[in-house]
């Protein structure tokens, strides 16, 4: 035991002495969480919408202050006649058109139902449909908020003209797709590397003629790597909750042992791409198109598995990342329990085992 | 009766159809400087890693220390130190980081450690550069520091593998006084070397071909037996009759 802390600390001095790459490690998550959060919510908030009431009752005018007061509408202006929204949409001011028709308090209160018209600025799609999702959202709100005192409920009905990504997809999907790979970089690659390192500089020969266990050599050189991903998961969250004003809804707990999961399962790839290779370079390259690329392209962050032709989707299942992403999602975002993911956390289980078990077969203790 | 603790046995390496260690067989004594010789290729390093545990025999015996190298290669690496071509400290640590980086894997007290580094670097005269990276030693003191480090568990044996690759001759000489002070401590030195002087050096030299032994004596009579004035001449003479080229 006293050897392995001797080991360990020596891993911590290596990782700690290489101040560039503990700048980047500790940085990257930073950075990515800043540079994809801003993008995003800079457009999310305060896009400019234009009103065209042709009611102009009581009902619609209160769920037009509704709207102006939430923090992502901001009205530049109410119109008459519903052709000078086509017209601003073409100037490209605005995002959003709504469209109240004439007779609104009326129809909802005698035919217990009322239509609204939203159009959406469709050139940048993901905005369009938050917007959309975010307005109707609105709509509901007031229409459960009127509907308290009622028997018979009234309903309100928003009409979208633009009807893109139906689910709501890719609003802070971007928290869960950056940690992923953040993990994956830092725990596949950094170890991969730091394991390759002492095959190339010859000290893995002196460590293996040394009684110290080989298994317990890969344990040392993985564990600084475990920690320093958990220090990164701890910064993105709290990037993400206190910065982004995205709150985790889940267990954090639950969030924490899942990704302690996917690292372990990161780490194990990246012992076993360093049983197989033998530079530094190599490993580092297998590390970025093996791992990280597949991370990118398949785990659902940036483009929908759902849209993939067959192939892909099958294909997609065997990257971990995309399990991973998943379980955050569902932790984070919607805010579920064990119970929902526990099939997710099986498969990322599985597939930690299975490299842990073929890099420990791999591993030699004899160098020939 | 000296006491022997390298006893090899017919110790055989295959690779494929490739036979890298053919049938050697012979004994190092406690306390000897064994020298190991032999051209690029001859098999020793691989001879040498049979001994040390990183690589299984394909057939023939081995005893390191009295232990088996089949089955009992944990005993062996509790007595052995290692040296290795490659210059094999972490350039990234301190000198004192190494020592105890080192000691501590090979079971040492802290109290042990302690004590060990400081004779350690009283002796190498390296008390101004004990905090400063290894990386900025030049090659000479490098090598000097792996030598101590080899040899800090105070192992039976220790193997080095070409440990003055590189060096310059005053280097050279301060790192066999080195290794005789160790070998006086009662430490078995089993060392490979391309340089002759350095053969010079030894107790007794074997010297290999083509993956066997062809001669092992002390250099002043293998230097009789060849009707040669030096050692050089000596490994000519042999060598030249391989019909392996080079790896």
């Amino acid at each position: 035991m006293k050897q392995f802390i001797t080991f360990v600390r020596k891993e911590f001095l290596h990782v700690l002495r290489d101040r560039k790459t503990l700048l980047i490690l500790f940085g990257m998550p930073v950075v990515q969480i800043l540079i994809f959060g801003f993008a995003l919510t800079n457009e999310v908030k305060n896009a400019t919408i234009i009103v065209a009431d042709q009611a102009n009752d009581d009902m619609s005018r209160e769920l037009i202050s509704k709207i102006e007061a939430s923090r992502y509408f901001e009205i530049e202006r109410s119109v008459s006649d519903p052709h000078q929204i086509v017209e601003a949409f073409k100037r490209g001011k605005i995002k959003l058109g709504v469209i109240f028709p004439a007779g609104f308090t009326h129809d909802l209160l005698h035919q217990n139902q009322a239509q609204i018209r939203i159009l959406a600025d469709a050139s940048d799609p993901n905005t369009a449909n938050m917007l959309t999702n975010y307005l109707s959202s609105i709509v509901q709100d007031y229409q459960s908020e009127l509907n308290k005192t009622m028997t018979v409920p009234y309903r309100i009905v928003p009409e979208t003209r633009m009807m893109y990504n139906p689910q709501l997809k890719g609003v802070h999907n971007f928290v869960p797709g950056v940690m992923a790979l953040v993990l994956m970089l830092v725990s596949v690659m950094m170890t991969a590397i730091a394991i390759v390192k002492e095959k190339e500089t010859g000290t893995m020969e002196i460590l293996l003629v040394s009684p110290f266990k080989p298994f317990l050599v890969i344990l040392s050189k993985a564990a600084p790597y475990l920690i320093l991903s958990l220090i990164n998961v701890s910064s993105i969250l709290l990037l993400s909750v206190f910065v982004l004003d995205l709150p985790v809804n889940g267990s954090i707990l639950l969030l924490f042992a899942e990704s302690t999961l996917f690292i372990i399962t990161c780490l194990s790839l990246g012992i076993f791409i360093s049983i197989k290779t033998e530079s530094q370079q190599v490993a580092m390259l297998i590390s970025l198109m093996g791992m990280l690329l597949p991370t990118m392209l398949f785990s659902g962050f940036m483009f929908p598995i759902e849209n993939m032709p067959l192939p892909l989707q099958v294909i997609s299942n065997i990257v971990p990342a995309k399990w991973f992403y998943i379980i955050v999602k569902s932790i984070m975002i919607k805010g579920l329990g064990i119970q929902a993911i526990w099939k997710e956390t099986l498969i990322l289980g599985g597939m930690t085992l299975f490299f842990l078990f073929i890099s420990l077969k791999n591993f030699k203790i004899r160098l020939s | 009766m000296k006491e022997t603790v390298i006893k090899t046995d017919k110790l055989t390496k295959r690779f494929g159809d490739f036979i890298a260690t053919n049938e050697i067989s012979f004994e190092v004594y406690k306390g000897e400087i064994f020298g190991f010789l032999g051209a690029n290729g001859a098999g020793k390093t691989t001879a040498m890693r049979m001994l040390c545990g990183l690589s299984t025999p394909s057939s023939g015996k081995a005893e390191i220390a009295g232990f088996d190298v089949y089955k009992q290669t944990e005993q062996i690496k509790k007595n052995i130190g290692y040296m290795s071509q490659k210059f094999s400290l972490y350039e990234d640590l301190t000198v004192l980081e190494n020592i105890r980086f080192f000691g501590g894997i090979y079971g040492l007290t802290d109290l042990q450690l302690k004590t060990k580094s400081e004779e350690l670097i009283t002796q190498l005269g390296l008390a101004s550069e004990a905090k400063k990276l290894v990386a900025s030693l030049p090659l000479g003191w490098k090598q000097k520091l792996s030598f101590s480090v080899a040899i800090l568990h105070e192992p039976k044996i220790v193997f080095l593998d070409e440990p003055t690759g590189g060096v310059d001759p005053i280097t050279r000489r301060q790192f066999w006084d080195m290794i005789y002070e160790a070998s006086n401590r009662g430490i078995t030195i089993f060392v490979t070397t391309h340089y002759m002087d350095e053969a010079e050096y030894c107790n007794r030299v074997s010297i290999m071909v083509d993956g066997k032994i062809e001669a092992l004596d002390t250099p002043h009579r293998l230097k009789e037996q060849f009707k040669s004035d030096s050692m050089d001449d000596v490994f000519y003479q042999l060598a030249r009759k391989a019909t392996r080229s080079d790896n």
